[in-house]
């Protein structure tokens, strides 16, 4: 894990999405699939976290040697000030944080599974799988064409690909959920990585273990420092021996967690917040109590 | 005036710190992570999360919420219990040769008094800070800290216990500072925390639902300075000289000299840490670098020395009639 300041390389306009090149060399040489950067806000401002982004590449050799790149979707103060943010400004950079994807050994067959921004580690982690052999399929999707992050790039680096889009504007309509027991079939997958919002990843979960299919997620969870610190950004894990679960911090024992130890159910709960809805839908008050006076009117 | 000898070192009672800057509870991790980010040797202590009696699994996420210039937070004292805390993470804590303070904090007169004999025969404590942030479920109060009666019981058993300088962490909320912090120190407590942030809400609005899984947190950052400010220059007016440490809102070293003026000995960050984990060795280096600029020796110089008019009332104060 290093600190350092670094310069932005260039910023691109991929879809919806920004990717970011920085000049880093001392966290590009360190950088695995998996991991992420904690990226400083400028100061006077009244968003003050860093924010948290997963790395999409990390160039150790050729013209591009020693930089590290990510891609952000827009929203949110922060990632708009990204968004906006010039060539050769700089940024306060640590990292590389969080335990990154491990490779299987002995299994050959991988699917990536990813949904929206998800795919940026995993084009990482498919360069990884395919310099030691590994066949690499892919079900990629997202909410219209241009959320679907580097098609091209998937079809580079995979045997097969499947593209999902909630509109149908590109490859098939529906979810990655949709396609993805098809895509099992076909292709005999072995091993399974996924990056995705985690109600996706919940699903992908269940998939995986109806058919017994070892699998690696990482999970997006809110994070407010990225090292430890804090204990913010906890996923609920079963532990190994049966004894229960402990909260994890998805920054420093995560992200990558097997999904099949996650206790989703706790994880994920709804519990109703505001009062439940009465039988007969909520009461709305239309006359000022003993007035008569109509409140509301259209 | 050259030769001056300066020092940022700080005595709170028999607590000795070798600067005024410690790590605030909950943001110095189990003594893992920040070491090899953090130059240790310049932070003048670090304080532990608060520890429970058992282990606590802690609140639902999502725990953290950025608010303007702040954060709401709650992690509900998520923390691996009093046993293995002893066996595991304070040993960690204590290598890397900082003071460790460690915090505790329960419910009930019985858990204090456990956590503190337990710690009492721990020489890796440097000090106990007892967090009285949380709901008293012997009284069924909603907040143990906020009544002088509670603050004496339980500052009293905790000081009696612990052979270690004690200190009552304070909520900012709920009940009459300079109250509470004289019952803390009529029972024996070294000093007091200012303090607990204060109670806070946000709203997502889009998912007609709180920010946070826990519903409710606690308000913290910048946003939280001139809070934490006020109740340490109230307390330390009312009561000139008890060892202060100031919590909230700390992100430089003006805030740490500002909450020093007002009449703090030591000054915790906390929030700050999160952003850059640098920053308690920052805002040290920037007290030092005030003290030069002023041409004093300690920190201990500008304490309390804040200039308010010596006929002004408490309260509001009016212009003088022309």
């Amino acid at each position: 894990m290093k600190r350092a300041r670094t310069e932005i390389l260039s910023i691109r306009r991929l879809g919806v999405y920004r990717a970011l090149t920085l000049v880093a060399p001392a966290i590009s040489e360190k950088a695995r699939p998996g991991q992420f950067l904690a990226i400083a806000m400028p100061e006077g401002r009244e968003f003050i976290l860093r924010r948290h982004v997963a790395i999409h590449q990390a160039s150790r050799r050729g013209g591009w040697a020693g930089t590290v790149e990510f891609v952000i979707d827009q929203g949110g103060p922060g990632r708009t000030w990204l968004a906006n943010a010039k060539a050769h400004e700089f940024l306060d950079v640590v990292g590389p944080l969080g335990k990154p994807f491990s490779h299987p050994k002995r299994l050959a067959n991988c699917m990536l599974v990813a949904e929206g921004r998800g795919a940026a580690s995993l084009y990482f982690l498919a360069q990884e799988l395919l310099a030691r052999g590994k066949r690499v399929d892919m079900v990629i999707g997202g909410e219209t064409l241009d959320a679907v992050l580097k098609p091209i790039e998937a079809k580079r680096l995979s045997q097969t690909v499947t593209v999902m889009t909630s509109d149908g504007s590109m490859g098939e309509q529906g979810t990655v959920i949709d396609a993805l027991p098809e895509a099992l079939e076909r292709t005999g997958a072995e091993v399974l990585y996924a990056v995705a919002p985690a109600p996706t990843l919940r699903k992908i979960g269940e998939i995986c273990r109806e058919r017994r299919l070892p699998a690696q997620i990482a999970v997006e969870e809110r994070m407010a420092c990225g090292f430890g610190l804090c204990h913010s950004c906890v996923v609920p894990v079963a532990r190994k021996d049966g004894s229960g679960f402990d909260n994890l911090r998805a920054c420093v024992d995560g992200p990558v967690f097997n999904p099949a130890r996650v206790l989703w159910d706790r994880w994920l709960s709804e519990e109703p917040v505001l009062l439940p809805t009465p039988p007969g839908g909520i009461p709305v008050m239309r006359e000022w109590p003993g007035s008569g006076e109509t409140a509301w009117r259209a | 005036m050259a030769g001056v000898k300066r020092s940022l070192a700080v005595d709170l009672g028999a607590l000795h710190l070798s600067t005024p800057v410690v790590i605030a509870s909950g943001c110095a991790g189990t003594g893992r992570e920040l070491s090899g980010l953090v130059d240790l040797h310049k932070v003048g202590g670090l304080v532990s999360r608060t520890i429970t009696v058992l282990p606590r699994k802690g609140a639902s996420t999502p725990r953290v919420a950025e608010t303007p210039s702040g954060i709401i937070w709650e992690v509900g004292f998520q923390n691996p219990g009093l046993d293995v805390f002893i066996a595991d993470e304070l040993p960690r804590l204590a290598r890397t040769g900082v003071p460790v303070i460690v915090s505790i904090g329960g419910g009930t007169l019985e858990e204090f008094v456990r956590l503190s004999s337990a710690l009492a025969g721990c020489p890796e404590v440097a000090a106990i800070e007892a967090c009285l942030a949380s709901s008293d479920d012997e009284l069924a109060r909603p907040l143990l800290g906020a009544h002088v009666d509670r603050v004496t019981e339980i500052v009293g058993a905790v000081s009696r216990m612990s052979s270690a300088p004690v200190f009552a962490k304070l909520p900012l909320w709920g009940g009459v500072l300079v109250e509470l912090a004289g019952a803390a120190m009529r029972a024996d407590a070294t000093g007091v925390t200012l303090g607990f942030p204060p109670p806070a809400l946000g709203v997502d609005i889009g998912g007609l639902k709180p920010s946070l899984g826990g519903v409710t947190g606690h308000l913290a950052g910048p946003a939280l300075a001139p809070l934490a400010l006020h109740a340490v220059f109230e307390v330390a007016t009312a009561m000139p000289g008890i060892p202060i440490m100031a919590s909230g809102g700390v992100r430089g070293g003006d805030d740490a000299v500002a909450c020093v003026l007002a009449g703090a000995t030591a000054v915790q960050v906390g929030t700050a840490t999160l952003i850059d984990p640098t920053a308690a060795v920052e805002v040290a280096t920037g007290v030092a670098r005030y003290l030069k600029a002023k041409n004093l020796a300690s920190p201990v110089d500008i304490r309390s020395r804040l200039r308010v008019p010596t006929a002004a009332p408490a309260g509001v104060r009016e212009a003088p009639a022309p």
